[in-house]
């Protein structure tokens, strides 16, 4: 586990070396895209087919054309998602679709050439994109008596030792995800250069024999066949399991958070993320 | 070769009732999961508990995707043949994985008269099943797609078929690696992407396909020999006066509405029923436009699904997450077995469901048996309602200042195939019980398009484990916690063994003890394990079969 994660830390690395060496030089490889991007538009193009848009189809399908009171949504539409420059949608827009109640417009085909050009601009999907909304509702007092109290958060962390100044140091969404993490599960899908915003001590691993003698260190892989591990001098060393022999036993300092995560309410880790983000 | 014709001609042409009733894989590995019913359980023996230490490698082939993947090297073996090209795109599009080096290798392959037949996204291979040469090498010139991944080929006679990331269906003639003719089966500029293995059933093929943005779920019928379409059904309402269209808050809504088709289904050939999971609604995070109201619970999204085969009719359905807002696809396979229900004696369909619940149905008619939930950590739902489905709470949506979610996206379970012991009356399952935060990325509903609008950050895990359900209790037999953290799917053997990814790198074989928990008995650390492994006999020597990182590995006693 140990070892993943630091191949993992190498992998970043070495990324990062591509990425200054692929911005000085030319990109040595670049993926197509999923699906084949429209040639851009001009942004006066644009302009124009937004405005044009606004004084005749914005009553029906709202402002953005995400959909209004009674015109459908566009941007994800059929007929604007195959049409290329305007050549379906202006059919449509100059002889309307009776039974669905749209009337026709008289627009020329050089305005509804602009109109597909603004649509064809519109974000489709933002998946994977992260939340910049402030995601800050719990109250502050109310997570500092839980952080001393009811939380027992106190037994391992301190607002003036490992936590202090964790507010100025990172984002809400960020020590809101580490409060319940403790800083392990954030690391599988931290963001490439982000350091943990707080030390995590390594996971551990006790491996004891039948004549008693027994070997510790952090653990580096564990299976039902092999566990390996690396004592605290850096040694290496790995034995084979058969039927659970030799007995293995492992540490995860961030127990305390795995076993907590059946039990947590939403409101508490509301109220602890406002308390701890006020520890600049 | 004589055999193995005929073989498959009882597997896929005369379904009589008992053979594929019974669901046995035997010899061959003709369909996504060796049989119609989806159990994976394999009647072979020749490897059980007793010898199953000796199990060796037989050989191990590394495949190259792309059009030059036959270029061999001064140093190295002898090239494989030239790859012939197939393809509508001018200039394809550079994919890793599907226009060079190590191809991802996570669907089902078929071994039929001794030929191993192995797909991945835009590259199909014929590969000797004694020693893993490559025969033939079709790559497919792709126009582009989501290229996540390809669950396998299907076969008719001598006929193969397979989906395209630029929803394609493709047909190669099976001895030479020839097209046959290719179709357009999905509309590329929705943004429809074909991954699923399609499955032959009588004068069928059925094929099913993905689409991550608002737009509608179907299942095709295709002839097997000339492509053309038989039957649509839209898993979404597309007209007025069409069933469920109550379901939705408007015509639109519903015709945007998902229920993707993206894994196989199972088919019962009693009833000529084909069974199959649907896929989640869209947009995906937030019900406030298409399911504004309780009653709205957006047909046939997240759903179990029959239709009879001849006439692509719907014979019934069974919602698993009405009115989902978390991705809870129903796509899990359906596996049908016979057994003891409550006293009657039951023909059945078992799903242990994404969303962390699993569903035990009649699967004549669909009527509801059994809902249990397999997975501790879920807590997307408080309640049960009277039809046996999982009420939504609505405080575990995405929620601006975030909720604490398990599953995570990835599900308790995914496409990972399970196995059903008839012995055992149980059904094993690969679960996961992860946590994640889920932050809803927008307020506006009408800016949310198919996947968009979610951050989900994973900030826990109570472990994976393969789990042993009772399809009679919805209880867990037993609870094995795997050291590492996936697992692809599984086997099981009438050897008693039952053959898993441990998620550490590990192909483990498991010595099964009924209800207690199972033993590790044998071990092959090969890498990242990518497709569920499979089992088939050559030559009166049993193999067991599994994919990692671009290299098929084939295993036998030695």
């Amino acid at each position: 586990m140990h070892l993943r994660r630091r191949l993992r830390c190498c992998g970043v690395l070495i990324i990062a070396g591509l990425t200054s060496l692929s911005a000085a030089q030319a990109p040595a490889q670049t993926r197509s895209p999923d699906y084949p991007e429209r040639p851009p538009a001009t942004p006066e193009q644009v302009a124009r087919g937004q405005q044009v848009f606004r004084s005749n189809c914005s009553f029906c399908h709202g402002s953005d054309a995400r959909g209004g009171e009674t015109g459908p949504n566009l941007v994800r539409d059929v007929v604007v998602l195959g049409d290329q420059k305007g050549e379906l949608i202006t059919p449509i827009v100059q002889n309307g679709i009776p039974a669905q109640g749209m009337p026709k417009f008289a627009l020329s085909t050089a305005d509804i050439t602009d109109i597909a050009a603004w649509l064809h601009s519109q974000p489709l999907s933002d998946r994977g994109a992260p939340s910049t909304l402030d995601i800050l509702v719990g109250n502050a007092r109310q997570g500092a008596s839980y952080f001393n109290g009811a939380g027992h958060c106190t037994q391992c962390h301190s607002a003036t030792g490992d936590l202090a100044g964790i507010g100025s140091r990172s984002e809400p969404k960020a020590i809101q995800n580490l409060i319940v993490s403790g800083g392990g599960g954030g690391r599988r899908r931290r963001s490439a250069g982000a350091a943990p915003p707080v030390k995590v001590p390594p996971t551990t691993v006790t491996v004891t024999f039948p004549s008693g003698q027994r070997v510790q260190g952090e653990l580096d892989h564990l299976s039902a066949f092999v566990v390996a591990l690396r004592e605290p001098d850096g040694t290496y060393k790995s034995f084979a399991r058969h039927d659970s022999i030799p007995k293995v036993v492992v540490a995860d300092p961030l127990q305390w958070h795995i076993d907590r995560l059946p039990q947590w309410r939403d409101a508490d880790i509301h109220d602890l993320t406002a308390y701890l983000v006020t520890l600049k | 070769m004589k055999t193995g014709t005929l073989l498959l001609s009882m597997a896929l042409c005369l379904p009589t009732g008992p053979l594929l009733g019974q669901g046995l894989a035997t010899d061959a590995w003709p369909t996504y999961a060796g049989d119609y019913s989806q159990r994976r359980h394999s009647t072979l023996r020749q490897i059980d508990q007793t010898n199953v230490r000796h199990l060796t490698l037989a050989w191990v082939r590394r495949l190259t995707a792309g059009p030059d993947a036959g270029e061999g090297s001064w140093f190295g073996p002898p090239p494989g043949p030239p790859a012939i090209t197939g393809g509508v795109a001018q200039e394809p599009v550079t994919s890793p994985g599907s226009t060079s080096g190590s191809p991802r290798l996570a669907g089902s392959i078929l071994q039929v008269s001794g030929i191993l037949y192995i797909s991945s996204p835009d590259n199909a291979w014929a590969v000797d099943a004694l020693d893993g040469h490559v025969l033939w090498h079709y790559w497919w010139k792709s126009r582009g797609g989501i290229h996540i991944g390809n669950r396998g080929m299907a076969m008719y006679g001598d006929w193969l078929y397979f989906e395209t990331p630029d929803d394609y269906l493709v047909s190669l003639d099976a001895k030479t690696g020839q097209e046959r003719w290719h179709k357009e089966i999905a509309d590329f500029s929705q943004q429809y992407f074909s991954t699923t293995a399609p499955m032959v059933v009588g004068d069928h093929v059925l094929v099913g396909t993905g689409d991550d943005l608002d737009a509608p779920g179907f299942l095709q019928s295709f002839d097997p020999k000339t492509g053309d379409l038989q039957w649509k059904f839209y898993t979404v309402p597309m007209n007025q006066g069409d069933p469920g269209l109550e379901t939705w808050a408007s015509l639109d809504a519903a015709r945007h509405g998902g229920a993707q088709v993206w894994t196989p289904g199972s088919y019962d050939a009693e009833t000529h029923l084909y069974i199959f999971g649907t896929g989640n609604p869209t947009p995906a995070y937030t019900a406030m436009l298409r399911a504004p109201r309780d009653e709205h619970t957006n047909l046939y999204t997240c759903s179990v699904v029959a239709l009879n085969v001849d006439t692509g009719k719907l014979a019934w359905y069974y919602q698993t997450s009405p009115n989902d807002t978390h991705d809870w696809d129903a796509t899990q396979a359906p596996v049908l077995f016979d057994g003891m229900f409550a006293g009657k004696p039951r023909k059945i369909t078992m799903q242990a469901s994404r969303n962390g619940y699993v569903f035990v149905l009649d699967r004549t008619t669909g009527e509801h048996l059994l809902t249990a939930k397999y997975s501790d950590a879920a807590n997307w739902a408080e309640t049960v309602n009277a039809k046996g489905q999982p009420v939504r709470n609505a405080a575990k949506d995405n929620t601006v200042a975030g909720s604490l979610v398990s599953p995570d996206n990835g599900g308790a379970t995914n496409w990972n195939p399970p196995s059903y012991d008839p012995r055992t009356g149980l059904l094993y399952v690969v679960l996961r019980e992860i946590y994640a935060m889920y932050y809803l990325t927008d307020k506006d509903p009408r800016m949310l398009v198919g996947l968009g609008g979610s951050e989900q950050d994973v900030v826990g895990s109570l472990g994976t484990s393969i789990v042993a359900i009772d399809y009679q209790t919805g209880k867990l037999a037993w609870k094995y916690r795997l050291t590492g953290g996936s697992g692809t799917g599984l086997l099981t053997t009438a050897g008693g063994l039952l053959f898993a990814n441990d998620g550490s790198g590990s192909l483990v074989a498991f010595g099964l003890r009924g209800r207690r928990s199972p033993v590790p008995l044998w071990h092959a650390q090969i890498g990242s394990i990518e497709n569920a492994p499979e089992t088939y006999t050559v030559d009166g020597r049993q193999y067991v079969l599994v994919t990692a990182e671009g290299t098929v590995w084939a295993f036998s006693l030695q």
